[in-house]
Order: C-alpha cells, then structure tokens, then sequence
C-alpha cells in the first residue's frame, strides 16, 4: 500500500517538476480545496510554504522544497539507535520527535530481560532501516522491524538530505536509485527521512551525486544529466587506476 | 526641536533622498550553508543577516509546549557594526528587539504543526546605520520561508519618522539621532495588519495617520524585494552539472 503512495507520489513530483510553478508563503492559488502546504484564508486558497504549486481537479496543493521531516504512518526511514531503556529503543530518525521501537515490534523470540542485554540485538549507534507503525497526534511515533525490507544496516556511510527531495533520489519507479546503485556499484538504502545510507567502493562519488540531486531537484531532465556525469567520472576513475 | 538641519528647503534629506524615498534595498535568500534557510537584508548600509535552525527537538525541555512550537529569536549586533564597538553580550536593547522580532514572527508561522519543537532564528546585524530591528525582522522572514516553515505569509518591515517637521520613509543613521520621532512598524500583508508598531516621541493624531500610510508604501516595497530574494534563490540556480 504504501510502495503503490509513494510511486505515485514521485510521479507527482516528477510532473509537477516539470511545470515548476514556484509559490512562496502567502502567495493566492485560487478558490476551491486546501490539500498539503496551502490554507484557507478569506474564501482564497493561499500557500503556506515555499515549494512548487499544482492543481488537481479543485484541490490545491504545495509540495515544499525545503523542511524538516515530520513522521508520517508507514514511512521508511533509517534511524539511529540512541538509547536503550527498559525493553524499547530510543530511535533518532533525523526528525524532531524521537521514535520508539518496542521488543515486541523487533524479535519475535521471547526474551528473558534478567537475563539478556538488549544491546545483543540492537546496539547504541547501531542504524537500523525500520517502518513507521504509528504517529500519534502528540508526535509519539512508534517503529517497527516487522517488515520484509527491515533489517540492520551494517558498515557503510549515511548522508543526510533535504526529506522532501526524496522521492527525487528514488526517481520514477526507482529509476534513478536503481541507475546510481547499478553504475556505482554500491548498494544504497533511502529513508523517508531524508537519510541515505551507502556501502560500496564508490560510495563517495554516489553520495557526490545525491547530494546533486538534492540541488536541483526542482529541475527537469535530471536522470539523465546525473547519468552523464557519472559515466564521466567513472571513466576518469578508471583511466587513473589503469595508469597506476 | 531638534538643532541640526537634516532636510533642507527642496524637501532633500542629508543623503540626498526624498522625503517618502527609501535607501536601496538588497534581499538574497539561501545565503548560508549550515543553516536550514537563511536570509540577506539591506536598507543601504543598515545589514542584517539571518540563519533559521528547525523545527527541532526543545532545549531546555521544561520550555516545551505540547500543543505548538516554540520561537527563539536571537538578535545581536557585530562588535563592529556601529562606529564604537558594541559589546558582543546580550543586552537590555537586544533582548528586546529579540522579543519583538519574535512576535512579530510567531504572528505567521502555524505553530501548531509541529507541537513539542523549537524553531531558532539567529540575527546578526553586520553593519547599523538605523532601522536594524526592521532589517532583522525582513532578514528572519525570508530565512524562515527559505527553511519549508509553514507561514500564512511574510513579514515585512520598515520604520517612519519625523525630521524638522517633515515626516520620512525609513529613517537613518543621523535622522535616528537627531529626529524627532521614530516609528518601526512591521506589517502582514495578507491580513493587512501590523504586527510591529513601536514609537518613541511625540505625534498628533493626524501626523500618526499619515506616518502609518507612509509605512504600508515602505512595506509593500520590501515585501517585493523579499518574494524576488526567494524566487531567485531557485531560478538563478545555474543547471549545468560539473
């Protein structure tokens, strides 16, 4: 369900890129449905946050180009292991509120706490790639590990992006994620939240190029402009290796 | 009351302005790195800069609110912004400014989405030559756009006075001095209302009422300049990757 969202999501964003209608706070985007980013005020739909406007059928909507990540229910993100207390771990996934990831939400074995540390399992700094099972409305977010794609991600780097340019690192379908992974060489995990993780030999030119895209998200053709430039520094690398 | 001409029979101020003519404005948007948005503004050499951290989680905690955001607003002047150093601690002057750019912020962020957080604005003024607190407050408005902070729309700033009887758009180093009255005002446009209004000296009531007036042109004119300082931050983006 939430893969079928984001797909559409990043198409969305895809096409809106490509009409680039640039709204700031205050500006009027005419009368009907306030969606995300926008408000109503005096009868008018008004954005609320700098970002690219786009109509659908009688609703209005921003998609921000700038903020923080808010956690929403079945987000991916990658956190980090903060704190352990009791039988829960204190995650920070790059977002204000801290999130919780409960025992029962991560093992399914029984666990003798008398008798087992927790840090066995998930230890302090340990980054995990985990689901987001529930946000309430005071911000407690909850996390879970009962996913087929939730694990322990071991070695590599992180980098951390602008959260509302994810589904522009992702591309259409994956394309652009599967086009650096495959070029690069790297394995690479995208959060919802903005954070990247990446393991592999060229993982500095992949991170290179996702902090790239991040920049010029806002921007259309970009898929195959990053292509290029990697293509061409791979090459260089290459011819470099070659002459040592 | 005051000795010094600072207008003289054409209607020309020292600086060779008129009276409802303001200095040259500069606003950039996106002007620091490390920050989440940042903001560029100058009324001639009046600068102020602006870096705005956030949502982020409340440090001390006991400050939390669990229903909105909190805003922390920091306003401080360069050690070398005015002729004689100015000491880099807080002070009674800045700690107020810092409480009245806030407000004038928190008039327009929706606070609400995102209870339990802290925004921080940091101003710093890099050069003074009067009107700091309305170039803060136009520096801290673009920062705050330039972050993704939900707003209902900018804020805009500006001060009026009156110099040997004439009333003036903007006010500057000598007139600030040496003037009669100054008011700083910071206006909200989509609702038409002023969320800043300080004044210190004497006006009627009649005089009130077209310093006021006098302002709203300053504003619309600043609020321009900020919207074209945001804009450019993402069309002048050059698209060729090296």
């Amino acid at each position: 369900m939430s893969e079928i969202s984001q797909e559409s999501q990043i198409k969305e964003y895809e096409r809106i890129a490509s009409e680039r209608k640039l709204v700031l706070p205050g500006d009027v985007l005419g009368e009907g449905r306030a969606g995300q980013g926008t408000y109503i005020d005096q009868g008018v739909v008004v954005a609320k946050v700098l970002g690219l406007a786009e109509t659908r059928g009688n609703m209005h909507f921003v998609i921000p180009l700038n903020g923080i990540y808010s956690p929403r229910r079945g987000d991916n993100v990658i956190g980090i292991i903060k704190e352990i207390v009791m039988s829960r771990w204190i995650v920070d996934i790059n977002s204000p509120y801290p999130a919780i990831l409960s025992l029962s939400e991560s093992l399914n074995t029984f666990v003798d706490l008398t008798k087992t540390d927790l840090t066995r399992y998930y230890d302090f700094g340990d980054v995990i790639f985990a689901r987001v099972l529930s946000v309430t409305k005071s911000k407690l977010v909850q996390l879970t590990m009962k996913d087929r794609r939730c694990r322990k991600l071991i070695g590599g780097r992180l980098i951390k992006i602008t959260p509302t340019k994810v589904p522009r690192v992702i591309g259409k379908n994956g394309s652009m994620v599967e086009m650096i992974k495959r070029k690069t060489g790297c394995s690479i995990v995208v959060g919802q939240n903005g954070v990247v993780w990446i393991r592999g030999a060229n993982s500095d030119l992949a991170a290179e190029v996702i902090y790239k895209i991040e920049r010029y998200a806002h921007k259309v053709g970009l898929t195959n402009k990053i292509e290029e430039y990697l293509d061409r520094k791979l090459k260089e690398r290459s011819a470099r290796g070659g002459s040592e | 009351m005051s000795e010094v001409k600072l207008i003289d029979e054409r209607g020309i101020r020292l600086d060779g302005r008129r009276c409802d003519e303001m200095r040259e404005i500069v606003a950039k948007a996106g002007i620091l790195k490390q920050a989440n948005g940042s903001g560029y503004f100058a009324f001639g050499n009046t600068v102020a800069i602006a870096g705005v951290f956030g949502p982020k989680e409340v440090i001390p905690k006991h400050l939390e609110d669990p229903e909105r955001a909190i805003v922390r607003c920091v306003y401080s002047m360069a050690p070398f912004s005015t002729k004689e150093r100015v000491s880099p601690a807080p002070s009674r002057r800045s700690i107020e400014i810092s409480m009245v750019v806030r407000k004038a912020l928190e008039s327009v962020v929706f606070l609400e989405e995102y209870p339990k957080t802290m925004i921080e604005v940091y101003i710093e003024i890099l050069e003074a030559n009067a009107s700091t607190r309305c170039a803060a407050i136009n520096a801290a408005a673009i920062a705050m756009a330039d972050a993704g902070i939900p707003m209902r729309d900018l804020v805009s700033s500006v001060s009026v006075g009156k110099v040997n009887g004439h009333l003036i758009l903007d006010v500057s180093g000598k007139e600030d001095e040496e003037g009669d009255v100054d008011i700083p005002v910071a206006y909200y446009p989509r609702k038409n209302k002023f969320v800043l209004l300080q004044m210190d000296g004497v006006l009627t009531e009649e005089e009130f009422e077209r310093a006021i007036n006098l302002a709203l042109e300053g504003c619309k004119k600043v609020y321009e300049a900020q919207k074209k300082a945001l804009r450019q931050r993402y069309e002048e983006v050059e698209f060729e990757i090296k």
